[in-house]
């Protein structure tokens, strides 16, 4: 059984596994956090002009191919923009 | 058309040269006749890790260069009908071997074995090149620390952009103590990161030690990983075999036996 979180220490399995998410996720692409961060900063701006956005909880990434090792060797940006309200009328 | 499987793992000392030893070997003891291509040339250890060291007459280089023929070099493993390894030179470097060099002597060996297994040296440099040149088949080997697996993807994306046919995972290292503490990732979580198949995971296990020591092989004794080296084994022959008691997930009843049996931590 779990204890609730806020008396649970981070165990450093998932500091690890957390890290390499991160860390993989620059490696594959060549491409530095920072780098992705501004990518995400423009696709929410752009956005924006047309729908009210979660800009807070949105997530991008960067993956070899969806299928890894399955044909397809170009890589793909994946982003998911959570939706406030899809009839902003700016 | 018979596999020339290259073993490999980017960083050095994750198991990638006792990995080649106990595949080949448990390969050849099922009956498959094998070789062993030692490729890290200028830092050869598969012979020692075989127990082959005093046999050696001939290495890979002397083959590429014409020096003696392939049968010449070959060393008979007398333990297994039908294991042979072809040793690597100590005293020359990576640039004495090319990658058509490499190439055309796994087209000469592949006629004649079942299996060639090929042990890479560490890095991403001139050897890693020759050694998966041949190759249509690639074990990734790794251990649950952040430093393998990040070179472990790194290889797994140099595999696949060289057009590698299958890549599969083989989780070296795993201490089953410390993943019920929490204190290292999970199977799952190594093989959710990399996203290639896995194929084997072989215990933290201080027989592996004493079996290098004695130049003996452990596949298919009665330790742990010689018992998870058999399965790999058995996986890469193509039968479905079940992972070892906790070698996937840790259920509810293993954590609260885990709590009252600690003497026998360690045991996996």
């Amino acid at each position: 059984m779990r204890l609730p979180n806020f008396f649970r220490r981070r165990t450093s399995r998932e500091v690890a596994k957390d890290r390499l998410k991160i860390l993989l996720i620059s490696d594959r692409v060549n491409c530095s956090p920072e780098v992705l961060e501004l990518i995400k900063k423009d696709i929410a701006r752009v956005i924006s002009r047309y729908m009210l956005i979660d800009a807070q909880n949105m997530e991008i990434q960067i993956s070899k191919s969806a299928l890894r090792g399955r044909g397809g060797k170009n890589p793909s940006l994946y982003a998911n923009v959570p939706i406030l309200d899809l009839h902003k009328i700016s | 058309m018979n596999d020339v499987i290259v073993v490999t793992s980017g960083k050095g000392g994750v198991g990638k040269t006792t990995t080649t030893a106990n595949v080949g070997t448990g390969l050849a003891a099922s009956g498959k006749k094998v070789v062993l291509i030692d490729t890290d040339i200028g830092l050869r250890n598969l012979d020692v890790v075989m127990g082959l060291e005093n046999r050696i007459v001939y290495n890979l280089v002397d083959v590429v260069e014409g020096n003696c023929r392939v049968k010449q070099a070959l060393i008979r493993d007398k333990r297994y009908p039908g294991l042979y390894l072809l040793p690597s030179a100590q005293t020359r470097d990576k640039s004495a071997v090319n990658e058509s060099q490499m190439k055309k002597l796994i087209e000469q060996l592949r006629e004649q074995f079942d299996y060639v297994l090929l042990d890479c040296p560490a890095g991403i440099e001139q050897g890693f090149k020759n050694a998966i040149a041949g190759a249509n088949r690639a074990l990734v080997v790794t251990t649950p620390e952040v430093s393998a697996i990040r070179d472990a993807d790194r290889i797994i994306g140099l595999l696949e952009a060289a057009s590698m046919e299958r890549i599969d995972l083989v989780i070296n290292r795993m201490r089953f103590d410390m993943v019920r503490r929490g204190d290292m990732m999970t199977v799952d979580d190594v093989a959710d990161i990399l996203s290639v198949p896995l194929i084997g995971v072989i215990p933290d296990d201080e027989s592996v030690v004493i079996a290098t020591n004695q130049g003996e092989p452990l596949v298919g004794n009665h330790t742990m990983a010689g018992k998870a080296y058999y399965n790999l084994c058995m996986r890469i022959l193509g039968q479905e075999v079940p992972y070892l008691g906790c070698e996937r997930s840790i259920s509810f009843w293993t954590k609260v036996s885990g709590i009252f049996h600690r003497s026998q931590e360690g045991r996996v």
